[in-house]
Formats: structure tokens, C-alpha cells, sequence
């Protein structure tokens, strides 16, 4: 570095540095400045992982459905998953349902995996527990309000089959054979015997099913079969989404997956609204920055007239003076930029833990961005008092007038 | 001796008052000159013109034989850097710049900052060893001759200095006054502004303003160099 660049440095470091009273009003500025675009910035670029988790809570936000007739089979659920990364599925839940009757009354039986289904649908309350082994059954309040059934009781499913053709040779233990007298045809009714663990309530059609396990329901219907539908719930942005369904429905014969529109719809509209109010908040505070470093600038200049009539005098040109005024500038909003990216992520961390409860994610390239459009600020604020100061008159000021 | 500075029928007038009323004026070479005049008399628009800090309103000024009166802003600027030293009553030392960093300062407008050099330059003042204090640690003559030291560094032609002793006390302003028949004897020359007949009867040539009109111009025959 050659002297003259040296000498550059230690006037504009000195100002700094030991006019420091006066120009801790503008490094304030640009830190809470650089702090905000640093921390909304971060908050900004989260904001749709963070969220997705959080609409997590109002269920699944992916259906997995058979393309016609048919189901979706053990095989096709498990190669779907796997198109979904393993650090954003939340959980995976299928369901197969059937028809029977309880007192005589027709019933949709949902044999689901009771041990995931409170990770696609965590808003179920149940009233009671969740069925822990088979022969026990989570009821929806509204058909057991129907029904008169209640939590803790014992009630019997039955099923009734129709024995024709080969059928008629099988032996079929546990079930009660017997012709109706009517049609003449012959019948046999399976018995599956459920202890009620809890009342599920939604306030929606999920209280309207019984839901056992699906080796429950495979007894009873003395078959075993695919899938209805899988609920699966994915924290991710709505685009990825679309690209994961896209892809499972093309790859997978006889299945096709799809977004559930009122959760998506509802995330993303919400996502983009609290990115916009991020984005509008954050233009607003750096325009308040530029503002107050101008303003401030404008006093300091204002107060360093006689040493800009000096420097002149000295035989300091126009572009010296622009040179010095803009050097400090610059240097206040690269400090004020360093220590705003370190405040901001702070912030970011603090907001993230206090409102989703989770860590917000690092991301290093805000680092130079936030320093970058700090001194960009701070450059663009200083450009109309450094004006001012390329027009004092060194004959004037050294006179005190 | 060969003038250093020539001014020919110099007015300045400012609004409708006229500051300076067709003056003319010449300073050799290695002379040591005082312009004095009560205040108003057109002493500080003459110094900003002699300094080439301020343009006439109408004559001519030649520095070195050179018409400079039509200059343009810039090469006036290199002008006052390149062979004018400025001294003034105020000092104007940059209070955020310690003593050399100060003097250093008109080495980096000037060519190129040399610290061994500008402590050199305080050292000739007799102030090396306050080098490193700020304006505000230094008393008013010692800012005073931080204030000749940074005049001096690039060897200017012209040494031009305004009420240079106007705010100091007696021990200091004969402190400044020895630096100037120092600097004087090395063949500099020098224009001082001043309303202090003391300073100005140490003088070699003494000119006497009022309003805006030379009244005198006489050698000092008590000058004793």
C-alpha cells in the first residue's frame, strides 16, 4: 500500500475513531439498519420452512389416492415416501375403509396405523386414548352420540358375507353360517368384538368413522388389501410440493398424489402476505436509515466546513473532499454492516425461538448482502450533504463567515 | 530582485462595496513584506488574492511572472498547494489529526506523506516532541507553529500568513516572529496580514491599506535580519 493510501486511511480512521461522539448517532442508524435487513432477512427466507412446520398442525397436506378403481398397495406407498426427503416428512398415514354394522346400524370402519395417525392429523383431540393394541377403537363423537356409545365401552362389529360358489366348501371357523329364509341364500356374520379407548372430536366428517388398526379390519373382512388413501404431511414450500405429487403420479402406475388445495392454498397465501409485510418493513427501515445517516451527515459536514475550506486551501480538489467525506461513509456502513449481520441473526434467532419456537437457519451469503447494502445506504444518504461540501468557499470559512 | 508576485490595478468588489480599489503591488523574491490597515481595509481580500484562494473582480495577478488572474478554479488549486504556505490566526489544524498528521496532511493534497519529513518540519518549529498530541492537547502557540510547520513542509515559495500572532501571548508571538526571520533568512519569502504594529515593524517592507487604497508602501529601516 503505498503512502498516500495509508495517509487515506489514517484520516478517515481518525475521524472515526476520535470523533466518535459525533458519529455514533450515524453507526446507530446503519446497525439498526443492517440489523433489521439482516434478522427480517433471515426471518424472510425461513419464514416458508418455519411456516410449513406450523401448518403441520392443521394436518396433511398431501393425498396419495389410487388413479381409478383399485387401491394403493404396500409396495407403490412405500416407493412414493420415497420421494419425499426425509428432513421434511412429517409423517405418512394410510387408511382403508370398510362398511359394517353396530347394533344393527350401517358404520365406516377406518383401519388406519393408529401409531402415525396423530402425525398427519395433530389437531384430532380425543377424549380417551388412542387405541393401543388391537380390539380396541377410537369413535368419532358424532356417531357415537348416534349410536349411544361411550368411552370405555364394549361393542360388537359385524360383518356379513354372502357364501357362494367355492366359498360354500370353506370352512370358516368363528363364523356363523345360516340361510335366509327369504332368499334362501346363505350367509355368515364375523363377529369383532371393540373396547371404545376414546371419543375422537374434529368438529369435522372424522366423527363420523370408527377407527381401528388394519389388522383388525383385515380379520373381520377376511381379506387383506391396499390403501383408500394415504394423508401425508410434508414441511415444505408449496412449489417443491407440487413437484413432489407431479412426480410420484407420473412415475407410479395406478396411483396419483395430489395437494390438498384448502392447506396449501391457505400456507402459501399466508406465506406470501408475511413476506410481503417482511419485505415492506424492511425497505421502510433501511429508506428511515438512509434518512438519519443523511441528516446526519448533512449536521457533520455542516460542523467540518472550515476543515473542508482547510483541505481546500491545502490544495485539496473536489474529488479529495468527495474522496473523504464518502471514505468515512463507507467505512461507518461496512462497520454498521458487519455488526448489524451479527445483531440481525440474533434478532432472527430470538423472533424464531419466541414465534415458531424453533432455530432460525444460518445463511452466510446474508452476511456480504447485509454489508453490501449497508454501504450502499450509507453511500447513497451521504452523496447529497457531501454535495454541500464540494461547494464551500476555503476563502470564506478560513475567514469564519 | 525578480518579483515573485506582481499586482497590477487590482479591484475586488463584493456586492456594490469595493474591498480593494485598484491596487497595484510587487514582493520580491526572499522579501519579507507586511501588509497592515485597521479593520475593513481590504488586508484578508488581498491575502485570499495574493493566496489565490479568491479571483479579482478586474487586474491582473502574475506569480512567477505567470498571469494567473484568468486561471481556472483548479489551477489555482494546484497553485496555493504547490508554492503558497498558509498561516492563519485560527490555526485551523483538523482536531481529529494529532500534530504530524497534520502537517502531513498538506504533504498528501501536496505529492506524497512522508512522517520522518513532517517531524522534521515539527522539529524546526521545536515541536517534535508533542508529535503525537491532538490540537486540543497542544497550547495556542504550540498549534501555531504546528500551524508553520504544515506551511512549510512542501517548501513553498510564498509563506502567507494572516494576524499569525493574533491569538497568542507575548512569549509565543516572538517565538512565531524568530521562525519567520529563520525562514526568512533561508530565502523565503514572506507576506504577512497583520493590524499589529509590533509584528509588522519587524518587517522588511511595510505597506499600509485603507479602504481597499495602498497609503503607504515604505522599506522598514529598522528591519534587522
Amino acid at each position: 500500500m503505498n503512502k498516500k493510501r495509508k495517509m487515506f486511511i489514517r484520516m478517515i480512521v481518525a475521524s472515526l475513531v476520535r470523533r466518535r461522539s459525533r458519529m455514533i448517532v450515524a453507526l446507530l442508524a446503519i446497525i439498526v439498519g443492517a440489523t433489521i435487513l439482516s434478522g427480517l432477512g433471515l426471518i424472510y427466507f425461513d419464514v416458508p420452512r418455519q411456516m410449513s412446520s406450523q401448518f403441520r398442525s392443521y394436518g396433511a397436506n398431501i393425498i396419495i389416492a389410487p388413479e381409478s378403481d383399485g387401491d394403493v398397495s404396500y409396495e407403490k406407498l412405500q416407493k412414493s415416501i420415497t420421494y419425499f426427503p426425509s428432513n421434511e416428512l412429517e409423517g405418512y398415514t394410510p387408511y382403508r375403509y370398510e362398511n359394517s354394522k353396530i347394533h344393527n346400524m350401517p358404520v365406516t370402519l377406518a383401519g388406519t396405523d393408529l401409531g402415525s395417525v396423530l402425525k398427519t392429523s395433530p389437531y384430532w383431540h380425543i377424549d380417551g386414548e388412542l387405541p393401543a393394541k388391537n380390539g380396541e377403537a377410537l369413535i368419532g363423537a358424532k356417531l357415537a352420540e348416534s349410536l349411544g356409545i361411550s368411552k370405555g365401552e364394549s361393542v360388537s362389529t359385524v360383518n356379513t358375507f354372502e357364501i357362494t360358489g367355492e366359498m360354500e366348501s370353506i370352512d370358516i371357523p368363528d363364523y356363523e353360517k345360516y340361510t335366509d329364509p327369504e332368499t334362501g341364500e346363505t350367509h355368515c356374520d364375523h363377529t369383532l368384538d371393540l373396547t371404545i379407548s376414546g371419543i375422537l372430536e374434529t368438529g369435522g366428517s372424522e366423527e363420523e368413522y370408527i377407527y381401528i388398526s388394519l389388522e383388525d379390519v383385515e380379520y373381520l373382512t377376511l381379506s387383506k388389501r391396499g390403501y383408500d388413501i394415504v394423508e401425508v404431511s410434508v414441511a415444505s414450500i408449496k412449489d417443491k410440493l407440487s413437484e413432489y405429487t407431479e412426480k410420484i403420479s407420473k412415475d407410479i402406475d395406478g396411483i396419483k398424489a395430489k395437494l390438498v388445495k384448502r392447506v396449501t392454498a391457505s400456507e402459501s397465501s399466508v406465506l406470501s402476505k408475511l413476506q410481503a409485510l417482511v419485505f415492506i418493513v424492511t425497505a421502510v427501515v433501511l429508506v428511515l436509515t438512509m434518512i438519519c445517516v443523511a441528516t446526519t451527515m448533512a449536521a457533520v459536514i455542516a460542523e467540518r466546513r472550515r476543515e473542508i475550506g482547510l483541505r481546500k486551501a491545502l490544495g485539496a480538489f473536489n474529488s479529495s473532499i468527495v474522496g473523504q467525506f464518502m471514505g468515512e461513509g463507507l467505512l461507518l456502513g461496512a462497520v454498521g454492516g458487519i455488526l448489524g449481520s451479527v445483531l440481525g441473526f440474533l434478532f432472527a434467532q430470538y423472533v424464531s425461538q419466541h414465534v415458531f419456537s424453533s432455530p432460525i437457519t444460518f445463511r452466510p451469503l446474508l452476511i456480504p448482502i447485509t454489508i453490501v447494502a449497508s454501504v450502499i445506504v450509507t453511500g447513497t444518504a451521504c452523496l447529497m450533504p457531501i454535495k454541500s461540501a464540494v461547494e464551500v468557499d476555503p476563502a470564506l470559512v478560513l475567514k469564519g463567515e | 530582485m525578480e518579483n515573485l508576485l506582481e499586482l497590477k490595478n487590482i479591484s475586488k468588489i463584493y456586492g456594490g462595496l469595493k474591498a480593494l480599489d485598484n491596487v497595484s503591488l510587487n514582493v520580491r523574491k526572499g522579501e519579507w513584506l507586511a501588509i497592515m490597515g485597521p479593520s475593513g481595509s481590504g488586508k484578508s481580500t488581498m491575502m485570499n488574492i495574493v493566496g489565490c484562494l479568491d479571483k479579482p473582480s478586474t487586474g491582473e495577478v502574475f506569480f512567477d511572472g505567470k498571469d494567473v488572474s484568468k486561471e481556472s478554479g483548479k489551477k489555482l488549486t494546484e497553485l496555493h498547494r504547490d508554492k503558497i504556505g498558509l498561516v492563519f490566526q485560527q490555526f485551523h489544524l483538523i482536531n481529529y489529526l494529532n500534530a504530524v498528521e497534520n502537517v502531513m496532511v498538506a504533504q498528501y493534497y501536496h505529492s506524497m506523506p512522508d512522517e520522518q519529513e513532517a517531524l522534521e518540519a515539527l522539529e524546526r518549529v521545536g515541536l517534535k516532541d508533542r508529535a503525537k498530541h491532538l490540537p486540543s492537547q497542544l497550547s495556542g502557540g504550540e498549534q501555531q507553529r504546528v500551524c508553520i510547520a504544515r506551511a512549510i513542509i512542501n517548501s513553498p515559495q510564498l509563506i502567507l500568513a494572516d494576524e499569525p500572532t493574533g491569538n497568542l501571548d507575548e512569549a509565543n508571538e516572538n517565538i512565531v516572529l524568530d521562525i519567520f526571520r529563520r525562514l526568512h533568512k533561508e530565502g523565503t519569502t514572506l507576506v504577512v496580514v497583520t493590524h499589529d504594529p509590533e509584528v509588522g515593524e519587524v518587517a522588511q517592507r511595510i505597506v499600509r491599506l485603507e479602504h481597499g487604497k495602498i497609503v503607504s508602501d515604505r522599506e522598514n529601516e529598522h528591519f534587522t535580519d
